[in-house]
């Protein structure tokens, strides 16, 4: 009953990957797309392509904390007691992002666009990185079983977290690049379709370059992860590697849809390979899932509400990607960026 | 430097976890109304827009769900800071109860679902969808909402009167009854009692914006729809409202004696307990100050037995399981508060409806408007303190007479730091959100169109707008 649930938590962490994380990317290339006036157009696509959809996308994250601590509540008291940092520094960050990004769109005036523009931009470098962080302090065995603190500095600060932080950043980044060129090419775009494969390309082979380096950083420094990788979920990791690779090569041949669909592989396939790789662990290797599990009927609660989220909630997000794609939503909400630009 | 720091400001977490969810709690708290009621009173407006072809109405509505779309993203991510904080701030009772605790917020991850999914579809379809389905759209936000409060609120009234799980003798949790964790006792009224008061601070906060227009002058006829439409609803909900509160005041008589005995300053269990107006319990538990009313608490605590109807005092618990006199003082001054201006707004409907019953049109009087104009942050006054005292009513214990507040706090010493923090930062966020919602209201007022072209215009009617404008 404890695997179901925890498979539940990692499909519910993928889908924050895929669609929070490409949210997160999408800051990521806004923070570096240069001063108000050179930067305007690719702000423009992060606007639209993030506008409408990331909230619901956010709502995952939400559905992992409490499937977390409804689920497995002693492993997740001894996460927040010993990632306090980086779990505070990432909700600080949830905050200023949604607020200035939301702020954003309503301001005309430049300087006050750039202030918030900058606000969202940073924290949506700053909220994966401590995500990712979070992950390899996990992953590495750095935090303590039953509900007990680590130590809160080094639990985080350490190759594997460092190694999560920089991929997750850079995962993000690169996902939101690729979905970025089918969404500038949907609003006809064709100057950014070019500006945002040329990024994608590029991230693609810097998240590439840097998996790579992890299988050595994970080797010297969480032996568990990395033995699971090497076996049990290495069937994941080599689809991972060749969706990758895939998704590149069809990146540089310009075709976008097909590219998107293999990044997403890609990632989803990594991500959840962590999770077979540490399993039966929630905390390698101290507290199994089985150990940390809440009571039957408290899981089979979990369980019921995911069938109900399959049912109903999944329908949902269909219609509104449905309709984002489509192009039957955003256009109307968002009419000044345009203002406060071209006074700059 | 992880050790030098750790040491140099080791500093005991307990007040400032404590400070911090209070003080995001309350922020948030602001917000809800917002995300709750807001969403049906835009739709009341659409739909009369749509039944009557009001083009006021439909202006009202599609500017309306613009601000929502802002106050909703500040709603969703200080949601997110109290979802994260009780973990960082309570980790020892999420470790000890989370998994009965949980079971109402992962049922709540439905419907924030549900709510952002479709106020996105809203919020962004007024141009290119069809205006009914664009309407019904908005219906799963109403539902979202309604829920959403249900199970939030489940989770606080647990913590009030916890049930529906079985512990062993080391105080583990061998077995749940999720139904008996959703609908423990406390639920039922506290969640009517909220779901009312969302509906009522949204009502009159929106209405109060438009009274306060009136004031100045701008009385056309789109004020006062934005006016009437949402004062109607809170003015409808205040008569309901006094009579939840009352029921749920006497369930928490009979079930919570403690807190009652807080809300009504009680030292020593007895009969014909004055109803005291204002007033504190000194340091040594007797109270001081304020205007006693004879017997009234008694007898509203049981009108069949009236003045001899008996509330047990504060003393028949130890003081270490009972609200320090403080805090007690606190609770019954927010429940005063509460009372006082849930009075008022009462009083405030009832002229309203008055007018309407015996003169068909608004009350006339300017005094009308000022009251209806402050209306919005009374009712915030109101809730913020029905929130208080709730919460402070139950101290010192986080789930009632099983764990207490300071054994379900983190050991971090950096939660003072993480305060201040907290408080900066929502202080800026609070502050640009007033500012953003009177820039839009601003722009809106001098004129400028709210989009290119109006709503509801046939697909490929507006073209997406050209970016290359911009360089």
């Amino acid at each position: 009953m404890s695997d179901v649930v925890a498979v539940i938590l990692m499909t519910g962490v993928t889908a924050y990957a895929l669609f929070g994380g490409a949210d997160f990317g999408a800051g990521f290339w806004d923070l570096t797309a240069g001063g108000a006036r050179r930067g305007a157009a690719p702000r423009q696509v992060v606007s639209h392509a993030i506008g409408p959809v990331w909230e619901a996308n956010h709502v995952w994250l939400i559905f992992c904390l409490v499937v977390l601590w409804t689920g497995f509540p002693e492993a997740f008291a001894s996460i927040t007691l010993t990632l306090f940092v980086p779990l505070t520094l990432a909700a600080f960050g949830i905050v200023l992002r949604g607020a200035s990004f939301a702020f954003r769109k309503e301001v005309t005036r430049t300087s006050s666009q750039r202030n918030f523009g900058a606000a969202f931009a940073a924290s949506s470098v700053l909220v994966p990185y401590c995500m990712g962080a979070v992950a390899g302090a996990i992953a590495s065995g750095r935090v303590p079983p039953n509900g007990t603190a680590g130590d809160a500095w080094s639990s985080w600060v350490n190759p594997t977290s460092v190694l999560g932080g920089v991929l997750a950043v850079t995962v993000c980044a690169y996902l939101a690049a690729v979905y970025m060129v089918w969404d500038a090419r949907r609003l006809g775009e064709q100057e950014m379709v070019e500006y945002f494969r040329r990024r994608a390309v590029a991230t693609a082979i810097v998240t590439g370059i840097i998996a790579f380096a992890g299988i050595f950083v994970l080797h010297g420094d969480a032996r568990y992860v990395f033995d699971g990788l090497m076996s049990r979920a290495l069937p994941l990791v080599i689809i991972s590697g060749i969706c990758g690779i895939a998704s590149l090569v069809l990146l540089l041949r310009q075709d976008n849809r097909g590219a998107r669909l293999l990044a997403m592989g890609a990632v989803a396939t990594v991500v959840f390979g962590w999770g077979v790789a540490q399993y039966p662990y929630i905390l390698p290797t101290s507290m199994k899932l089985s150990a940390a599990a809440a009571p039957d009927a408290t899981l089979w609660s979990i369980v019921v509400v995911f069938v109900i989220a399959a049912v109903v909630i999944l329908p949902s997000l269909g219609l509104l990607y449905y309709l984002d794609q489509r192009d039957l939503l955003g256009v109307a909400a968002e009419p000044d960026t345009r203002a406060g630009t071209t006074s700059s | 430097m992880g050790n030098v720091l750790t040491s140099v400001l080791a500093v005991n977490p307990v007040p400032w976890a404590r400070s911090q969810m209070a003080f995001t709690l309350a922020f948030h708290i602001v917000l809800v109304p917002l995300g709750v009621a807001w969403g049906f009173i835009t739709l009341v407006a659409n739909y009369r827009a749509l039944k009557h072809d009001d083009a006021d109405a439909l202006l009202l509505a599609q500017r309306w769900s613009k601000y929502m779309a802002v106050t909703f993203a500040v709603g969703a991510v200080t949601g997110t800071v109290l979802t994260f904080e009780f973990g960082l701030l309570w980790p020892r009772f999420m470790g000890r109860f989370g998994d009965a605790f949980g079971i109402p917020f992962a049922i709540e991850g439905l419907f924030f679902f549900l709510e952002a999914i479709f106020l996105a579809v809203y919020i962004y379809g007024w141009k290119r969808l069809k205006p009914w389905p664009h309407f019904w759209a908005g219906v799963p936000i109403v539902i979202a909402g309604i829920g959403g409060t249900a199970s939030v609120v489940a989770a606080n009234a647990w913590m009030n009167e916890p049930s529906g799980f079985t512990m062993n003798a080391a105080g583990k949790i061998v077995d749940v009854d999720p139904w008996g964790v959703i609908f423990n006792k406390a639920m039922p009224l506290q969640t009517i009692h909220m779901l009312i008061a969302a509906y009522l601070v949204g009502g009159f906060l929106v209405a109060s914006v438009y009274a306060a227009a009136m004031l100045r002058g701008r009385r056309d006829r789109y004020h006062r729809i934005g006016f009437l439409i949402p004062f109607t609803v809170a003015a409808v909900a205040m008569p309901f409202q006094m009579l939840v509160g009352d029921e749920l005041a006497r369930w928490v008589y009979n079930n919570e004696p403690v807190k009652f005995a807080a809300i009504e300053m009680v030292p020593k269990t007895s009969s014909d307990v004055p109803e005291t107006l204002f007033g504190y319990l000194n340091s040594s538990g007797q109270v001081e100050g304020g205007i006693p009313i004879p017997g009234l608490a008694s007898w509203l605590s049981d009108p069949a037995d009236g003045t001899s109807t008996v509330i047990q005092g504060l003393d028949t618990v130890p003081a270490s399981q009972r609200p320090t006199n403080a805090e007690v003082s606190v609770v019954h001054l927010a429940w005063d508060v509460m009372i006082g201006m849930a009075t008022l707004l009462f009083l405030l409907s009832l002229w309203y409806f008055a007018a309407w019953v015996f003169k068909r049109r608004l009350p006339k009087s300017r005094m009308f408007l000022v009251v209806a104009a402050a209306a919005g942050v009374l009712s915030v006054v109101a809730l913020e303190a029905g929130w208080v005292v709730t919460e402070v009513g139950r101290q010192p214990w986080i789930v009632r007479n099983l764990m207490k507040v300071e054994q379900a706090a983190t050991g971090n010493t950096e939660v003072w730091i993480t305060f201040v923090a907290v408080l900066l930062i929502y202080a800026v966020v609070g502050v640009t959100l007033v500012l953003v919602l009177r820039l839009m209201s601003r722009r809106w007022r001098e004129g400028e169109l709210d989009d290119r072209g109006g709503p509801y215009e046939p697909r490929g009617g507006v073209p997406p707008r050209e970016p290359a404008g911009i360089s």
